[in-house]
């Protein structure tokens, strides 16, 4: 005890040991700027484009594909802001989802601004689209198709194959953020026909401030930050060396035991939500059963609220995350809770765990007890609970 | 975020529970919104306020509100009751982070409310006591869902 119980690998990750260490020489030894043109630079430049093939690799892309940036956000805005403003000839028109992350869903209003127009899909209760829908949505302005590869709040996994096909068959450009997906589960560019995919290295244990955006050869898009002639003059600033050789050795770690990871993962969340719903009664899993990532877990407990849910657990170091109102700084919990369709009350009441791979038996255990313990003390204070209770009686009697 | 006054009311809330035949009992807010709160009163032959309990379905600063407002109103007459303003709920917690100012709003109104059904059970009028809403974020949030 008196350790922190870390379950919110999907707001962030800790670094792994060896990454902090493959980085730590790119700060004081080689430091040089990768364009200039002595032997300094040069060992940070190969080390840059090192890491550059290596993410190709794992996603069947070119090495000339892969572009570094600050992280999903920037990915997300360079994909969608510069296709529109490249392919203003062709169209006007963009299809997402209502689940799609801020990045995404905040860029998406900003474009409409701009004079775009947007399609939101639709989600099942799991948090599915539905491949008719977006096929009805399609028009001959639509120049970009933009759905998550999984969900970061309810983890759902959408089927982005199937969203692939549909686009290259419309001849449109198809771009997912694979922010939670990728380094979880296998992302093939080629099979899925991806000709934009955002993802970032700090949801697999690599360092904040670093991410890349991939571009197949021979999309359309121009430049989001303007400046020198870094990364094929498409994105400029001096590079982040230190985080891409992090994001480099994050990658290969997280590649190289990414199944039995899963594996691990999978049997200890089932773990987990078989717990929680054999145990507490009145709960909900959120997202689909099934076609989920394996770190994520997602409940909706009837009667609370899940700012106090969160407070509660942190006194017992137990770090979570929750789509209630108040931990969104709105009135309004969160968006893809209510798209899934839960009523405001029931998503008021969310919780989520996301696992990691340190995370223990031990630990699901500690707060599963913990979980149990606070959400009946809630209870006993609700007043939603105390008319739910009276009303069950008189049903009784 | 939270004032070590918020934060010792919200693990350690006090009068938390029911009274059985309560003298007036308010229940404000809407589960929309993510917090209601509803006090009891025990209030005396004299108005005096004899004890008060609450529920409350919320954030953490929504339990330590009405925690708080509670432990301001007991043993005061009614009228003394009716002058506690969210201001005093919140300087007795030490203050609160300006997202959750309508959580000390919502206190004042839930006095209010058990007060006006306190009113409305005896047939008596309080002075300066004005029905309650019902529901104090009806208009907030379209205000601010622009």
């Amino acid at each position: 005890m008196g350790e922190i119980i870390y379950l919110d690998n999907a707001a962030t990750t800790r670094v792994r040991p060896e990454v902090v260490d493959a980085m730590i020489p790119y700060f004081t030894e080689d430091y040089g700027n990768p364009s200039a043109v002595y032997n300094l630079a040069s060992r940070s430049r190969s080390a840059v484009n090192g890491v550059r093939e290596q993410i190709a690799a794992t996603l069947e892309a070119k090495p000339e594909e892969i572009y570094f940036t600050a992280g999903g956000s920037e990915s997300d805005n360079w994909a969608l802001k510069a296709i529109f403003e490249a392919n203003k000839s062709k169209g006007n028109h963009i299809i997402t989802t209502k689940i799609e992350h801020h990045a995404i869903l905040h860029t998406c209003e900003y474009l409409e601004k701009q004079g775009c127009e947007v399609t939101y899909l639709n989600v099942d209760e799991n948090g599915r689209i539905n491949l008719e829908e977006l096929k009805r949505a399609i028009r001959p302005t639509t120049i970009l198709i933009s759905v998550m590869t999984a969900n970061n709040e309810i983890g759902t996994i959408e089927p982005i194959k199937k969203v692939g096909e549909i686009a290259k068959e419309h001849g449109i450009y198809f771009h997912t953020d694979a922010v939670q997906a990728y380094g979880q589960i296998p992302i093939s560019v080629e099979e899925c026909h991806i000709d934009l995919l955002s993802a970032s290295g700090h949801k697999l244990n690599g360092p904040k401030g670093i991410g890349f955006l991939y571009v197949r050869k021979g999309v359309k898009i121009g430049s989001f930050v303007h400046g020198g002639a870094q990364e094929r003059r498409r994105r400029a600033g001096t590079e982040n060396v230190p985080g891409i050789i992090g994001l480099g050795k994050a990658v290969e770690l997280g590649f190289a035991d990414m199944q039995e990871r899963s594996e691990r993962e999978t049997k200890l969340r089932d773990y987990l939500m078989e717990r929680i719903m054999a145990e507490v009664p009145y709960v909900r899993i959120n997202g689909d059963r099934t076609k989920r990532l394996p770190n994520n877990a997602n409940f909706s407990f009837q009667f609370i609220e899940g700012e106090s849910l969160l407070i509660m657990l942190d006194m017992k170091k137990i770090c979570a995350s929750s789509g209630s109102a108040c931990t969104s700084g709105s009135l309004d919990p969160s968006h893809v809770l209510l798209a899934i369709g839960l009523p405001h009350e029931i998503a008021h009441g969310s919780l989520r765990l996301t696992l990691g791979y340190e995370t223990t038996k031990e630990e699901i255990d500690t707060a599963v007890e913990a979980i149990k313990e606070i959400v009946q003390k809630l209870r006993d204070m609700s007043p939603l609970y105390e008319d739910f209770l009276k009303k069950h009686s008189e049903k009784e009697k | 975020m939270y004032s070590e006054k918020v934060m010792d009311h919200f693990q350690n809330p006090r009068n938390v529970g029911e009274i059985e035949n309560a003298s007036g009992v308010g229940t404000v807010g809407n589960a929309k919104c993510g917090d209601i709160m509803r006090i009891y009163l025990d209030i005396d032959e004299n108005q005096v306020i004899r004890d008060a309990k609450f529920k409350t379905f919320g954030c953490g600063a929504a339990v330590a509100t009405s925690s708080m407002a509670t432990e301001l109103i007991k043993g005061k007459t009614v009228q003394e009751a009716l002058q506690i303003t969210n201001k005093a709920v919140m300087e007795a917690l030490d203050g609160l982070p300006p997202v959750k100012v309508h959580c000390s709003l919502l206190a004042e109104e839930a006095i209010h409310a058990s007060l006006w059904d306190y009113a409305q059970k005896n047939h008596i009028t309080i002075e300066g006591l004005k029905e309650p809403k019902k529901d104090i974020h009806e208009g907030e949030e379209e205000e601010l869902s622009v």
